[in-house]
């Protein structure tokens, strides 16, 4: 049962401005103010705004709190800024060169316009593109917990097929996520008695009961940078998305492959999912089963059966599920050639 | 209320402007300048996108105050006096487009968008502009526009 009430407050959209010198002075702004926001690109969170989905009493421009420099070489591999925009990212040549599989997943996302503005950590923290989250006369229990969800029996053509609970069907949709996923990125978090690091695929989380909940920042928490192991899979690697029009769209699935070869023996593989679950989905099992096998299309037909494994479609996306299979099993053809990968990360 | 400066096409401006109002109605509603136009106001069809600092943007998702100090180039900007810009020569020679609300848009997306220098075939032009909508259909026109001006003319 379904309920309609409303909850939520109209109330006037203004809000307070601040722009911090560094991260412990708006971390300290964060939590002496109620219901302050932090702002880097805005891209996300101007649009909730405007839509009456957040009503932040002040935003706190994370744009001046230092540490841009946009991508750096650490002991460990490199390290991106959580304040540097996607399309510095993508572009820099440390992450062409070492982490091209990155460079086209976040080139699959937005458009030319939006790369430029929106940041790294912004990226980790969008919200699902839900039209049920976004349309404020809809119940949502990720916008209005316990209102119910009414995707679930509603339209739901780009929704969760893996890892939904009964009161969340939403996905994540970034893509520059489901790269940082495969690579085994880490989060740097600032919070206030001491930072921590998280491991990315631990960073977003399932919906469960709690879909209001999109990842583990806690409240006052910045993330402050990413990082990239050494290994960048650079020589056989392919982003591809699968979406309802060439360029600018959201993906119904995508597919983050890379791996490492002797010969035609696979010695190590990373696939990860997006526009499949509420966050990029990655199974071990299954990159556990591709070791030591020949790289051939039947074993990654195998491999995408352990991945697609328990997924669940509905009414309108039941598709999903065979696409998934199929995009893994394209995708690792693209790898094993990835010079004919085409722009926008369309099937080639 | 806040204080902001703005260099806008070479000139400067200062604004009292509250925290909430967009860049593109700040060069809208308050200096006059409404060549760039308010398509969505949510960042989905880039009728908005303008120059900041030399990158393409767009400014309906643009908080003015977060902008404080910026370099801004509009539509109004990209001429010469008198002498077009050549994108917006090529757009005139191509029949590149019909109502023309999306094309200030257009025009300061593939100036942004060459200045990059990453798209090197049609494709790739193609998607590097695919956040620039043309509800007319008018988009064969502007790839061959800007295709002449990257230097690779090539019509569909």
């Amino acid at each position: 049962m379904q309920s309609w009430k409303y909850t939520e407050d109209y109330h006037m959209n203004n809000f307070d401005y601040f722009k911090p010198k560094g991260i412990e002075a708006a971390r300290e702004l964060i939590v002496s103010i109620p219901n302050a926001a932090f702002v880097a690109g805005g891209t996300n969170l101007i649009d909730l705004w405007k839509y009456n989905l957040t009503n932040p009493s002040a935003l706190i421009d994370l744009n001046h709190t230092g540490n841009n420099i946009t991508v750096q070489e650490i002991d460990s591999g490199v390290r991106l800024s959580a304040f540097a925009t996607n399309a510095s990212t993508a572009y820099h040549p440390l992450i062409e060169n070492r982490y091209p599989l990155l460079a086209k997943a976040i080139l699959a996302g937005a458009s030319g316009q939006i790369r430029n503005m929106a940041t790294n950590g912004g990226n980790l923290l969008q919200r699902t593109r839900c039209y049920y989250f976004y349309d404020p006369d809809s119940p949502c229990n990720k916008r209005n917990p316990g209102s119910g969800c009414p995707a679930i029996d509603g339209y739901n053509r780009m929704h969760a097929i893996l890892g939904t609970s009964k009161h969340c069907i939403a996905v994540f949709p970034s893509d520059m996520c489901v790269a940082l996923a495969a690579l085994d990125a880490r989060v740097n978090i600032a919070g206030q008695k001491s930072s921590r690091c998280v491991p990315f695929t631990d960073f977003h989380r399932l919906p469960e009961d709690t879909p209001e909940l999109d990842n583990t920042l806690g409240h006052g928490e910045i993330i402050t940078s990413i990082d990239l192991p050494h290994k960048g899979f650079a020589s056989n690697y392919s982003y591809l998305k699968i979406r309802d029009r060439n360029s600018y769209a959201f993906a119904l699935v995508s597919v983050a492959t890379g791996l490492e070869l002797e010969g035609s023996i696979i010695k190590d593989a990373r696939i990860a999912l997006g526009g499949v679950a509420h966050k990029p989905w990655r199974i071990r099992e299954a990159e556990d089963f591709l070791r030591e096998k020949q790289a051939t299309e039947k074993t990654f037909e195998s491999a995408a059966a352990i991945i697609l494994s328990g997924a669940q479609g509905f009414k309108f996306n039941k598709f999903k599920i065979e696409l998934a299979k199929r995009a893994i099993v394209r995708n690792a053809a693209m790898a094993l050639n990835p010079s004919i990968q085409k722009p926008g990360a369309q099937p080639s | 209320m806040p204080r902001i400066q703005l260099n806008v096409n070479k000139r400067m401006y200062e604004l009292e402007i509250s925290p909430w109002v967009s860049l593109l109605d700040a060069l809208r509603d308050r200096l006059n300048l409404t060549g760039t136009k308010k398509g969505c106001d949510h960042g989905q069809c880039g009728a908005c996108t303008i120059l900041c600092d030399g990158k393409r943007i767009l400014s309906c998702m643009t908080l003015a105050i977060m902008k404080n100090g910026a370099e801004v180039v509009t539509i109004e900007g990209v001429s010469e006096g008198q002498k077009l810009h050549p994108l917006q020569q090529a757009f005139i020679d191509h029949d590149a487009f019909q109502c023309g609300y999306c094309t200030p848009g257009q025009i300061c997306s593939a100036i942004g968008m060459l200045a990059e220098g990453k798209a090197k075939t049609r494709e790739e032009v193609k998607d590097l502009m695919s956040g620039n909508l043309c509800r007319c259909g008018a988009n064969i026109g502007i790839i061959d526009a800007i295709m002449e001006i990257h230097g690779g003319l090539s019509h569909e």
